[in-house]
């Protein structure tokens, strides 16, 4: 449990709580979106402090945690391969595939790098022309700018030895999916304050319509997120379905509009499974067909693979909000960041991955 | 991955007719593209996601975040990677 005290502001948070608790004639149950919200709150034990006044179900908002299986060991496929050098972000080597991760992978000789930007990973190409460099396109609206500015760029160069294996996800398809669920419990959301940096608030608009829902771009700051939970809750008091922007300071309604160019460009909206969740309609980008000679999924052949999840992992409860990760048997014993059994546990925005380091010595009767 | 790290931009030069920069995230710095904010200036924040600036933000703002995203760990994982740690190399 932290204490008000150890907030950078202890005054204007506790008199956040004060309002929210004042306000709240029942108990809310809403959904933080995002992976890094999710930290921020468990962190900083924002659960804890509304307790009883707000119950936060932790969202899908974690690229490593959703991208699905069949994804991971394609990935691995390739990565085996003697003649490619593949290039992810460091988050995605110790996700586990059906039978291996992309550390054993590399561990075995296989020419695996962990780079910073995909930018870095069209450089790798341009200085190796004699092997297949492949970068691992994963990610939410926010990193799928850099992904697509990547094959601009690679096609810009003449590269032909540069491919992407793409498996993007977006957040409002995701909500949807949420809300038209039978066990939906949510209602209200504090949507993710850095996809909207990117897309803006405009896709919002239509789920507050469709399904009578309000909805706060809300920041990671503790004060950020005390102060979208105290605009949700009045919202969800007031019986109100509203969308607010309550990081305004960086978010616009329009977003990067460039960015958005260059994804409309490079992409094309596409049907996607989520890994524990299932396959959401339109929830995904692809590379659209003119940049199709940059699909890695195309180039390698790896289109049908036959994949097998954890028996024991119960990831796909936790990211529907069904399950506390400390209500999983295999928590913190069969799995830990270690050796996890699912990928929730293996990301710093995995929902299994915070209540292990910050709640692991609390009792799940005490969350 | 998908979370993004405030810094502040500290250099800024011409690659290919793409403006780059040198961003400064609390003492750990990282070639940025500005492709998606080119009207980007020495000395302000932004947010940056996979090596590419996508927001403003004020200096007061960049440093909490900064230093929440510190305290949570987040930094390391963020930032890693062997390539474009130095300025100056990346495409």
């Amino acid at each position: 449990m932290k204490y008000l005290d150890e907030f950078r502001d202890p005054v204007a948070a506790n008199s956040l709580v004060e309002a929210i608790r004042r306000s709240a004639t029942r108990p809310w149950t809403i959904m933080e979106v995002c992976g890094g919200q999710t930290h921020s709150i468990i962190r900083n034990g924002i659960d804890q402090l509304l307790d009883g006044a707000v119950e936060f179900i932790h969202g899908p908002g974690c690229p490593v945690c959703v991208t699905p299986l069949e994804m991971i060991d394609r990935a691995l496929e390739i990565a085996s391969r003697d003649d490619v050098i593949f290039c992810s972000f460091g988050d995605m080597l110790r996700v586990p595939g059906s039978k291996q991760d992309l550390f054993s992978v590399r561990a075995r000789g296989g020419d695996v790098r962990i780079v910073y930007s995909p930018l870095d990973a069209t450089r790798v190409a341009a200085e190796n022309p004699d092997k297949q460099v492949v970068f691992f396109g994963v990610g939410f609206e926010t990193t799928a700018p850099a992904n697509a500015m990547s094959v601009l760029h690679a096609k810009r160069l003449g590269l032909t030895n540069f491919s992407l294996l793409v498996s993007h996800v977006l957040v409002p398809p995701a909500m949807t999916a949420i809300l038209s669920a039978p066990t939906n419990r949510v209602q209200g959301f504090l949507a993710a304050g850095h996809v909207c940096t990117v897309m803006g608030t405009g896709e919002y608009g239509p789920l507050v319509e469709k399904f009578n829902v309000p909805i706060v771009v809300t920041g990671f700051e503790p004060l950020d997120l005390l102060e979208g939970v105290r605009q949700l809750v009045e919202l969800m008091e007031a019986g109100r379905a509203e969308l607010r922007n309550a990081y305004p300071r960086a978010v616009t309604d329009i977003g990067n509009t460039v960015a958005q160019q260059a994804l409309a460009d490079v992409f094309v909206v596409t049907d996607r499974q989520w890994r524990g969740i299932g396959m959401i309609p339109q929830s995904g980008w692809t590379l659209s067909p003119q940049y199709a000679e940059f699909d890695a999924e195309i180039n390698f052949g790896v289109g049908n693979l036959e994949v097998q999840e954890s028996a024991e992992c119960r990831a796909g409860e936790v990211l529907q909000g069904l399950l506390k990760p400390n209500q999983c048997p295999a928590f913190g014993t069969t799995c830990t960041p270690r050796t996890p059994l699912g990928a929730t546990m293996v990301s710093s925005e995995g929902a299994c991955a915070a209540y292990y380091q910050f709640r692991r010595l609390e009792s799940s009767a005490n969350v | 991955m998908c979370l993004g790290i405030p810094g502040k931009v500290i250099d800024i030069w011409e690659e290919s007719g793409t403006r780059m920069s040198t961003v400064d995230f609390g003492g750990t710095t990282k070639t940025v593209c500005l492709a998606y904010l080119p009207d980007m200036e020495i000395g302000e924040y932004t947010i940056v996601h996979a090596g590419f600036a996508l927001t403003r933000l004020d200096e007061a703002s960049a440093n909490e975040t900064l230093q929440m995203f510190a305290d949570l760990g987040f930094l390391d994982e963020e930032l890693a990677g062997s390539e474009g740690q130095s300025s100056r190399e990346t495409a």
